[in-house]
């Protein structure tokens, strides 16, 4: 609710450009409005509000000295204020902020994984650094901390901005990492300076979107898919998540929210897959199984609310910090999980080829990914249901490598039967897309009845708790969707309480969902303070569903006949032998 | 990563435990509770160990992290226990010129730890301090109170074998 104060507007004039702002609106944003842009460093809307760079500072006739813009609310007493932002003596310090940063920086641009994309590097051009080692002097040095199975921290490159800080905590809610020792001895680690893989890190990789220079980077497993890739007795098979498609293109220029999936599947193609299927196949076989699950849970009384189990991050952290609550995880394996076990049974089986020579790529959103490979729940004992999962960032490192010239390849598509999918699977990769493709299968099931509208608005949006209630065959069913640790921790804590309300929670361990997942394209600050990057890519999604003809997973062909081949139905003996899970309970460290 | 941290074996007793989940409990509800409940914490155990934060998480909800992150910026607080014996190196002025920083290097790689430390078997711990009033004698150290004077690197097996 906005208050009737806050709508009270101040006048200033940015850079001689008259704005009127409401009382409140940070100076940055006011200059903003006024199509002024700043540079910002450590500030990050909504994650790191913390004023510590300086390199955002300003003038103003009604403040004393240069003002953090970031940090600086108008209030009525800036009422007619004159700001300035490029005056000889505030590009004069942020040229000398910029030296300083560099004086205790490891620069090693040429073969730093973030070249090309760094903020830090961005503003040094833009501001003029001529001389990096201008304040050269002693510099700490810092071991590679490997330890966690998805990425890499490299602290000789980190300006302590403490964005991965705000990520971790303001947004997880984890405080896995934080600021060490003071002085010039600080660095970002972990309690007792243990290495991350020795920590609860949930694996989410929203500290690696938040950072702007090389110092966290998840870890790059392409080289094992090239090597499969050579070997001539493995087949290769890929299978790229839901967002994948809506998020590419931004690694080749193309706008935010551009839907690329037909280049990609040509790329995959030219890069030398056997065979290019797709997650959204295993999305629709989830939601078979999944809504399945639920109306048994419903008419045997089966621990409710049901909770989505898709999300590796997600799932982790259930496992960690509420270790007696897992009886709610859906027993459903992820889709990404789901399609590798069908490719190394059911679609080994159809081609006769030994499962040990399938080689299951998952091109995914999320570092998370990489520690659910490790999972201990093949399908085929000693076989990995998922061989590999790699990024989207990485996906298009590999791209670029192979000489693919990606915004100029025709439209390709996906191979028979495992790449064949409906609307529904697609909207897996948004917040409230799991939950709005469970409701269209599971409401026609208990029904009997085929929907008239397939759209569930209720559930769709970025607030970070959602709720509806539905009227289903009689029955009221109450759902809850979360994306967010710290969103999920509020349902979780009912559920401990014995309050919750619900029957069914999708939960997904990012904020915004799988289009904002820890593996994305990374986008720069001065971009995602502004424009709502998640919403650009959500779009792409509703608008591939909106254009299919098949849009309920049941309705999928290729589903539909592997029951009748294989599963004979959901729920199956087989189908919980080969698609479903368990959890463990973890302690917290 | 930082700097190895050597691990002294926790000898916390029930008792101990005991007072400190009621302080926390006294505490816990409070506004910036975490400051006073290190303090205290301290007060109890000499130190704060990771066995003493981690109780310190547990009870109050406070991930580890920022617990060690505020443990580690205030010299106030200390992870190591104060050894059996208590040598403290003087970093005045007179004594450094003298070459105190070479008989402090000098005794942390003798007992293998950092200043601020203790060794594993609790027998030593290593402070570094300012000038305690003996500049005529630099450069000089004190264990447990008692003052060495003149020193040379050399001394120092000696001196730590009265001791050992
Ligand atoms: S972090 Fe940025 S400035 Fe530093 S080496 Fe990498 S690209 Fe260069
Ligand atoms: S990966 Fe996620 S949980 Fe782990 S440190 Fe980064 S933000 Fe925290
Ligand atoms: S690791 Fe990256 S995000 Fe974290 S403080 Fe360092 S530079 Fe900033
Ligand atoms: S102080 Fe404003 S961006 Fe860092």
């Amino acid at each position: 609710m906005i208050m009737a104060d806050e709508m009270k507007l101040v006048n200033v004039k940015v850079n001689g450009i008259p704005v009127a702002a409401p009382i409140g609106t940070t100076i940055l944003d006011a200059a903003h409005m006024a199509g002024v842009k700043i540079p910002t460093l450590c500030y990050l809307k909504g994650t790191n509000e913390v004023g510590d760079c300086r390199l955002c500072l300003v003038e103003s006739t009604k403040a004393r000295g240069l003002v953090a813009s970031c940090m600086y609310p108008l209030s009525a007493m800036d009422e007619g204020a004159e700001i300035k932002t490029n005056t000889p003596v505030i590009l004069e310090s942020r040229k000398r902020t910029l030296e300083l940063i560099l004086s205790t920086h490891e620069r090693k641009c040429l073969s730093c994984v973030r070249s090309g994309n760094c903020e830090l590097q961005k503003l040094c051009k833009e501001y003029g650094v001529d001389d990096e080692k201008l304040y050269d002097g002693y510099r700490n040095e810092f071991e590679l901390d490997t330890t966690a199975v998805h990425m890499v921290r490299d602290n000789n490159k980190c300006i302590l901005c403490r964005r991965c800080v705000g990520a971790c905590d303001n947004i997880q809610g984890l405080g896995i990492i934080g600021a060490n020792n003071r002085g010039f001895a600080s660095f970002i680690g972990c309690a007792f300076d243990k290495g991350l893989g020795e920590t609860s890190c949930i694996h989410c990789g929203q500290c690696i979107v938040a950072c702007p220079t090389g110092a966290l980077y998840e870890k790059d497993d392409t080289a094992k898919i090239e090597a499969a890739i050579a070997d001539p007795e493995k087949l290769v098979i890929v299978q790229p998540a839901p967002s994948i498609r809506a998020t590419l293109g931004e690694e080749f220029g193309l706008p935010i929210g551009t839907d690329v999936e037909g280049k990609m599947a040509t790329a995959f193609r030219r890069l030398g897959f056997d065979k290019i299927f797709d997650t959204d196949f295993g999305a629709d076989l989830t939601i078979m199984e999944e809504s399945a699950e639920l109306i048994e849970r419903v008419q045997k009384g089966g621990a409710l609310p049901m909770i989505t189990s898709c999300s590796p991050g997600w799932v982790k952290y259930c496992e960690t910090y509420y270790p007696e609550q897992i009886g709610h995880l859906s027993t459903c394996k992820s889709p990404q999980q789901m399609f590798g076990a069908v490719t190394k049974t059911y679609y080994a089986e159809k081609l006769g080829i030994d499962p040990k020579n399938i080689f299951t790529v998952g091109v995914m959103p999320c570092t998370a990914k990489k520690f659910e490979v490790t999972r201990d729940q093949s399908a085929v004992p000693g076989v990995m249901d998922v061989d590999v999962s790699i990024t989207t960032r990485e996906l298009a490192r590999m791209i670029k490598r192979h000489d693919i010239d990606f915004t100029a390849l025709p439209d390709g598509s996906f191979d028979d039967p495992l790449g064949e999918s409906t609307g529904a699977a697609v909207i897996f990769g948004v917040t409230g897309g799991v939950m709005e493709a469970a409701l269209r299968t599971a409401v026609e099931k208990l029904t009997g009845e085929t929907l008239e509208k397939v759209e569930f608005n209720e559930v769709r949006g970025f607030d970070g708790i959602k709720e509806a209630t539905y009227n289903v065959a009689g029955t009221e069913i109450k759902v809850a969707v979360a994306s967010g640790l710290k969103n999920a921790k509020v349902l979780m804590d009912q559920i401990e309480a014995g309050t919750s309300p619900y029957t069914f929670i999708e939960i997904m361990g990012c904020p915004g969902g799988c289009i904002n997942g820890g593996g994305q394209p990374l986008v720069d600050s001065m971009v995602r303070n502004f424009v709502d990057v998640r919403a650009l890519r959500a779009n792409a999604l509703y608008a591939n569903d909106a254009a299919k003809t098949l849009r309920k997973s049941h309705e999928n062909p290729s589903i539909k006949k592997i029951y009748e081949e294989y599963f004979a139905e959901p729920g199956s003996h087989k189908a919980h032998e080969i698609l479903h899970c368990s959890y463990v309970k973890r302690s917290i460290n | 990563m930082g700097a190895d941290k050597k691990a002294v074996p926790f000898k916390g007793t029930e008792e101990q435990k005991q007072q400190l989940l009621e302080m926390i409990a006294g505490l816990k509800n409070e506004r910036g509770a975490l400051m006073p409940i290190l303090q205290k914490a301290q007060d109890i155990y000499g130190y704060l160990p990771i066995e003493v934060q981690t109780m310190i998480s547990d009870e109050t909800g406070i991930p580890l992290e920022k617990i060690y992150g505020v443990a580690t910026f205030y010299s106030q607080f200390s992870l190591y226990p104060k050894g059996k014996n208590q040598i403290s190196v003087c970093l005045g002025t007179a004594c450094y010129v003298k070459g105190s920083g070479d008989v402090y290097n000098k005794l942390m790689e003798k007992l293998g730890i950092e200043g601020g430390q203790c060794t594993p078997d609790g027998k030593f711990s290593l402070d570094a301090c300012r000038c305690i009033g003996a500049c005529g004698l630099a450069p000089v150290m004190t264990i447990n109170g008692e003052v060495y004077g003149k020193l040379t690197a050399d001394m120092l097996d000696g001196i730590l074998a009265k001791y050992e």
